[in-house]
């Protein structure tokens, strides 16, 4: 096992903001936490990195209970998210840290920075300030400087959050590789979710210091455990009522639709509905299209049979989710 | 329009040569004066040049010793403020206790009345404790000038340590005490620089103090110039005050290259 949190609480300042919260992490697994801000995710980082004193409950690294453990007895490594490299340390320095803490000889130090930064593509920077290099070298310090430690788990903090868009992708991917290769359990903290589902191997959905599904990529978005996991993750459709001879119909429970799951075309097919375009927006590879049928307002995403404002249509519902109290059900 | 004749250009540049003047006039006077054997008026020259008031200054004893005092009393000063204020400064910078706000504007207003009253106070416990003219006494009244640059400057410079600087290095396996002297001491140093400069500067000027408490057995070179106004020429006067800015020069000197150099405005750059 990995990283194993059994029934972790954390009260700060009177607000409840980790409640009885359990997670296992496999060897050499990628997980993401992902949730708005606020949701307590971060704060379950920072407790596994040790910052944060737990209010109750286990954090077991590799099998090995750490939970009254200081940050520096842990065999964890944390890449920040501002990067917290040492600004008066050149790069070198900053990776060389903390190996010299650990007491190595000059010369094994000099090998595993040189290593080291290798890895992370930074070998001409060695002698460079912080303060010299761009945002994405300096994250790639701060990577560096958390594998040297060769640590049991690796822990990242909104790693890309402050990386543009086009750099953010190849950092994620340059992550993933590395961390495959490399083998080490990651966690990694994220609000965004196109960054959590592409990066993991599973993803832990939080809401107000729980964890409202923890599975695959695949699985939370085809199968969303929660009401709020479907609306958090991807787009969707909501109605109050069930689903009957393809329409909604008054009842109990919430269903819901991706807008993906819903077929659009110019005449009347099996299980269609007639319903009037509203709205068609184009969205790059695909449109989305706003149509009113007596039971509702759906918005679909197609790409082909593109309507314009105003157009009869029919509609079709290929794939319901159906929630009861906030359950999926099926 | 040419440039040399624009109204607003010139009146800039006779402000500037103005103030030039005006700073740097008093300075050279007194660079000619150090080594002039007399300039009176209505000579537009000196009369001859020479090193005799240089000579009388250093072979004077009683200038030699001020020079001497000053010289030891101002480091001591500077150690012992270090030693009793900095942990507070840190504290002040770090923790947050009750009434440190107060306390931080304590020690600022108390530097915001003239000193005097405070120091005709501080000679008759003085009296009582028998530190007049004692080297002590003078180390305490100069210490005092010193308490405000000693908490303030390193105070907001521990404050400005980014935390996560400080946790990346427990998290690279430092025990706290590691941390605090290779990262917040070591981020802090600039400040501290900074206050120990203004610190040496405020105890080797101290001189109404020093005057009172240290006459007439001690003398450090401010509270002689005192006495070397009035009793020698005045080409004595103004080799006291170039040796007495002197110390001034050179530490501001070096602590530019550590103050203004990369490692602060590094600092400033992460976020």
């Amino acid at each position: 096992m990995g990283l194993d949190l059994r029934g972790l609480k954390k009260t700060l300042g009177g607000r409840v903001i980790i409640d009885e919260l359990d997670l296992r992490v496999t060897n050499g697994e990628m997980v993401s936490l992902l949730g708005p801000s606020g949701c307590g995710k971060t704060t379950t980082l920072r407790m596994i990195a040790g910052f944060l004193e737990v209010d109750a409950g286990q954090i077991l690294l590799a099998g090995r209970d750490v939970t009254n453990l200081g940050p520096d007895k842990r065999p964890s490594a944390m890449v920040f998210q501002n990067y917290a490299l040492w600004p008066h340390m050149s790069a070198a320095k900053n990776v060389g840290y903390p190996l010299k803490i650990k007491g190595l000889s000059k010369v094994q130090i000099n090998e595993k920075v040189e290593a080291a930064l290798e890895l992370v593509k930074l070998i001409h920077h060695k002698n460079s300030r912080p303060g010299q290099i761009s945002g994405g070298e300096q994250q790639r310090v701060a990577l560096a400087r958390a594998l040297v430690q060769e640590p049991d788990i690796l822990l990242l903090d909104e790693p890309l959050s402050n990386l543009d868009a086009k750099l953010r992708e190849k950092v994620r991917e340059d992550i993933r590789e590395l961390q495959r290769r490399l083998g080490i359990t990651t966690v990694i903290v994220t609000h965004d979710q196109e960054e959590a589902l592409s990066i993991s191997d599973r993803v832990a959905v939080m809401s107000a210091g729980k964890i409202e599904q923890f599975s695959s990529p695949r699985d939370l978005y085809l199968r969303p455990a929660t009401e709020y996991v479907a609306n958090f993750i991807g787009s969707i459709n909501r109605f109050e009522g069930e689903l009957q001879d393809g329409e909604i119909a008054p009842g109990s429970g919430v269903t819901g639709i991706r807008p993906e799951d819903l077929l659009i075309s110019m005449s009347p097919v099996e299980g269609s509905q007639p319903g009037v375009v509203e709205l068609v927006i184009p969205r790059g590879h695909f449109f989305e299209v706003v149509v009113i049928r007596r039971d509702g307002k759906f918005r679909i995403f197609t790409s082909e049979n593109i309507p314009v404002a105003g157009d009869n249509v029919h509609v079709k519902i290929k794939r319901a989710l159906r929630y009861r109290n906030g359950k999926l059900i099926e | 329009m040419n440039k040399l004749l624009n109204p607003a250009r010139l009146a800039l540049n006779a402000a500037v040569i103005l103030m030039i003047f005006f700073i740097l006039g008093p300075i050279v006077w007194l660079a000619v004066h150090a080594f002039t054997s007399n300039w009176q008026y209505p000579d537009l020259y000196p009369s001859g040049f020479t090193l005799h008031w240089w000579s009388q200054v250093f072979l004077d004893s009683a200038l030699a010793s001020a020079m001497k005092n000053s010289l030891i009393t101002s480091p001591i000063v500077v150690l012992c403020s270090m030693i009793v204020c900095l942990p507070a400064a840190y504290a002040v910078g770090r923790i947050k206790f009750w009434g440190r706000r107060a306390f931080m504007i304590g020690i600022f207003s108390a530097n915001s009345f003239p000193k005097i009253g405070l120091f005709a106070a501080i000679a008759t416990l003085y009296y009582s404790l028998n530190l007049m003219g004692t080297f002590l006494g003078v180390i305490i009244i100069q210490l005092l000038g010193t308490i405000i640059y000693m908490t303030w400057i390193p105070a907001a410079a521990f404050a400005g340590v980014p935390r996560n600087l400080e946790e990346a290095a427990r998290d690279a396996g430092a025990s706290k005490f590691t941390v605090f002297r290779t990262i917040t001491l070591r981020m802090a140093l600039p400040g501290i620089l900074v206050a120990i400069v203004m610190s040496f500067l405020a105890a080797f000027d101290e001189a109404q103090g020093t005057y009172l408490v240290g006459a007439p057995t001690i003398f450090t070179m401010p509270t002689e110039m005192y006495s070397l106004v009035q009793n020698y020429p005045i080409q004595v006067a103004a080799v006291f005050s170039i040796l007495l800015a002197l110390p001034s020069v050179l530490l501001l000197g070096l602590a530019r290259k550590h103050i203004m150099g990369g490692q602060l405005a590094d600092g400033f750059q992460l976020k």
